[in-house]
């Protein structure tokens, strides 16, 4: 599985995400429609585009979240299939930090993040419990370990989650509009935090609009519509260079309301 | 100096008297319903009262307080109910020192009902010295019990695994003797009786029902079709039967296709008619929780790596358990009240034994009501005690979701 891709910095990294070609139905209705990409180690992906684009969709299906019914997913790889041993071990090495943060609420913020490591990775409680603490600091709020997410604003809920999924130590961070329901003071809390994670050489996908984000990290952005990757390229050709209509469209709503 | 937001704290509560005459006599109209409401409530009382202390007659209820409590069990053998209940105490207490304030009221309460039922002056010859020495230590060993839940050493893993050994201890081996061993000589379960059985079964009933009522509710939305599909036909052939049917059911038609000699005892079979009764409501009450957790959290439990046996155990089940205890003790409370159907299939339970009271003498006949206000208030103690603790319980677990 040693692929090789070439990035637009013209280094070659390990590919360590291949799809090929990824079909997607929920029913009737199509949501993804061929996908195809590929993802170096240390790479920082930006994915944008409108509402049942099926953005969402795809990276959750990276870790199978959702099935994807045709094509090829292949993650570190492990190509990703029916066999539930498989998925758990790709699950293992990816973390997910979603929109709606999903903290468990009757878990204290130290057990949100200890408790995968404790029951997944068979990790001593105190090792555990020490990583934890250390993920903390690394967010910024080792001061709530001992609250319950009730009690935390929506930007510290989004740090716990994100270090929730750092705890598993994972080559792969997905982040899914990480800051979509957060209030607009908040947004930049989370978004220094995954700024700092992509410069220390995560693999990340992001589905996000915050497009600050995406020209201060990103190597490469997609654009999705209709289930289809429209456009890509680097941040410099996505936004001086657009090729696509669909695209200079949709770039020119979210980047002048 | 400036008032500040902080320092103006809210309005005093109203003094008592103020608050009656603003609530109670603020216009005529409510004047006078407060006088009649208050007149009617004294009169009530006076008459209550009375009724209690003079008129009623109290004999079916004294004349054989062990009949209520252990119905025929041997009264030569009756160490062995007693020694149960010593132990029962003595882990109540430990569960009080282990749990703090769910058990607390009730081990409080119970230690000094005990306490003073041993001291109740009843001229009844089959009330014994020994008797009321077993009643009177009670209190004690609830305290010791206490001291011990306190020291620490014993956690609540502990106290679960001492009940666990101590009810198989008490209902296999204590309670119903064997043969050939003189010392515990056999007492067939047609012997046992009043609230010894009442407890029996609701104790039981619910301990067994919980557990499989929450696989049944996970068994109905499993994706495996034979699972679920045999969940969803069990629960609703149940919920569809009335507790009576299920019952015969388990008494009657159960021991017609069996052969005597490996027969269920009678006891076994009521109970588990309830257990079956019970598990199919605690099915679809743990259902409503399950629904109630939002996708998300499961989303995020896989995500993180952890097994599909880990999300139902660690993130879905405490939190839809948690959601559910009202209705699953209400639940409870109904079955325990239930457990007086068993009378139906010839089990002398707390109601039966009030039954055979009035039948002991042609003078008692006529003071069923007697009778069965004693029974009824025993049965609200327990329901009340069992409504508390939970009432506790979602107190203390409802931490995080403010």
């Amino acid at each position: 599985m040693n692929k090789i891709t070439k990035n637009n910095d013209g280094k070659k990294r390990e590919a360590i995400i291949v799809c090929r070609d990824v079909h997607k139905w929920y029913g009737h209705f199509q949501a993804l429609k061929g996908i195809n990409m590929e993802v170096g180690k240390g790479e920082v992906i930006v994915i944008f585009g409108p509402s049942g684009s099926g953005k969402s969709t795809f990276i959750r299906t990276l870790n199978r979240l959702e099935e994807h019914q045709k094509g090829q997913i292949i993650v570190d790889g492990i190509e990703l299939t029916h066999d539930v041993r498989n998925v758990e071990r790709v699950r293992m090495e990816i973390g997910m930090v979603f929109q709606q943060f999903n903290l468990f609420p009757h878990l204290t913020v130290m057990q949100n993040i200890s408790l995968a490591p404790i029951w997944a990775r068979k990790w001593p409680k105190d090792k555990a419990e020490k990583a934890a603490m250390e993920l903390l600091e690394r967010v910024g709020i080792p001061e709530q370990a001992q609250k319950y997410p009730a009690h935390l604003s929506g930007g510290q809920q989004q740090r716990v989650a994100i270090a929730r999924a750092l705890a598993m130590q994972p080559k792969i961070m997905l982040f899914d509009e990480p800051t979509s329901a957060l209030d607009p003071e908040m947004i930049k809390e989370v978004l220094d935090v995954m700024i700092k994670l992509a410069r220390s050489g995560m693999t990340m996908l992001v589905v996000t609009h915050e497009m600050g984000f995406a020209k201060a990290v990103a190597d490469r952005m997609y654009f999705f519509d209709n289930g289809l990757i429209v456009e890509s390229g680097t941040p410099d050709d996505i936004f001086k260079r657009p090729k696509e209509d669909r695209t200079k469209l949709f770039l020119s709503q979210i980047l002048t309301h | 100096m400036r008032a500040t937001a902080e320092s103006i704290g809210p309005p005093a509560p109203p003094r008592p008297v103020e608050w009656v005459r603003k609530n109670l006599f603020n216009d005529w109209f409510n004047a006078l319903l407060t006088i009649v409401s208050l007149g009617f409530l004294y009169f009530a009382l006076v008459a209550i009262v009375r009724w209690a202390l003079v008129t009623a007659d109290w004999r079916p209820v004294t004349v054989s307080p062990l009949l209520f409590l252990v119905g025929q069990y041997p009264r030569d053998q009756l160490w062995r109910p007693g020694f149960s209940l010593l132990l029962s105490t003595f882990l109540i207490g430990m569960s009080w020192g282990v749990w703090e304030r769910y058990v607390k009221a009730f081990a409080i309460f119970l230690g000094i009902l005990l306490g003073v039922l041993a001291l109740i002056p009843l001229e009844t010859p089959t009330i014994t010295f020994a008797v009321r020495a077993v009643f009177l230590v009670n209190p004690l060993l609830i305290y010791l019990g206490y001291r011990i839940g306190r020291l620490g050493a014993v956690k609540g893993r502990h106290v679960a695994m001492f009940w666990l050994i101590a009810s198989v201890l008490m209902v296999l081996v204590l309670l119903p003797g064997y043969k050939n061993i003189p010392a515990l000589t056999e007492v067939p379960t047609s012997a046992w009786g009043g609230l010894m059985v009442t407890l029996l079964l609701a104790v039981g009933g619910i301990v067994l029902s919980f557990p499989i009522g929450v696989l049944l509710a996970l068994g109905r939305r499993s994706s495996l079709p034979v699972v679920k599909i045999s969940s969803i036909l069990f629960i609703e052939v149940v919920r569809g039967v009335p507790l009576v049917t299920i019952l015969f059911m388990f008494s009657v038609i159960l021991a017609l296709f069996m052969p005597a000699e490996s027969r269920i005892d009678r006891l076994i079979r009521a109970l588990m008619a309830m257990v079956f009764f019970s598990a199919a409501y605690t099915a679809e009450n743990v259902r409503g929780g399950l629904q109630a957790i939002p996708l998300g959290q499961v989303d995020a439990a896989k995500a993180v790596g952890l097994t599909n046996f880990h999300v139902t155990t660690l993130i879905v089940l405490p939190q839809a358990l948690r959601m559910v205890i009202p209705a699953i003790v209400g639940q409870f409370i109904s079955l325990f009240k239930d457990t007086t159907l068993v009378v139906i299939v010839g089990i002398n339970d707390l109601l039966g034994i009030g039954g055979a009271v009035l039948n002991l003498s042609p003078e008692f006949v006529r003071l069923n009501m007697e009778v069965y206000l004693f029974i009824a208030v025993i049965f609200w103690i327990f329901s009340y005690f069992m409504s508390y603790a939970s009432l506790q319980l979602e107190k203390a677990l409802g931490v995080g979701e403010r």
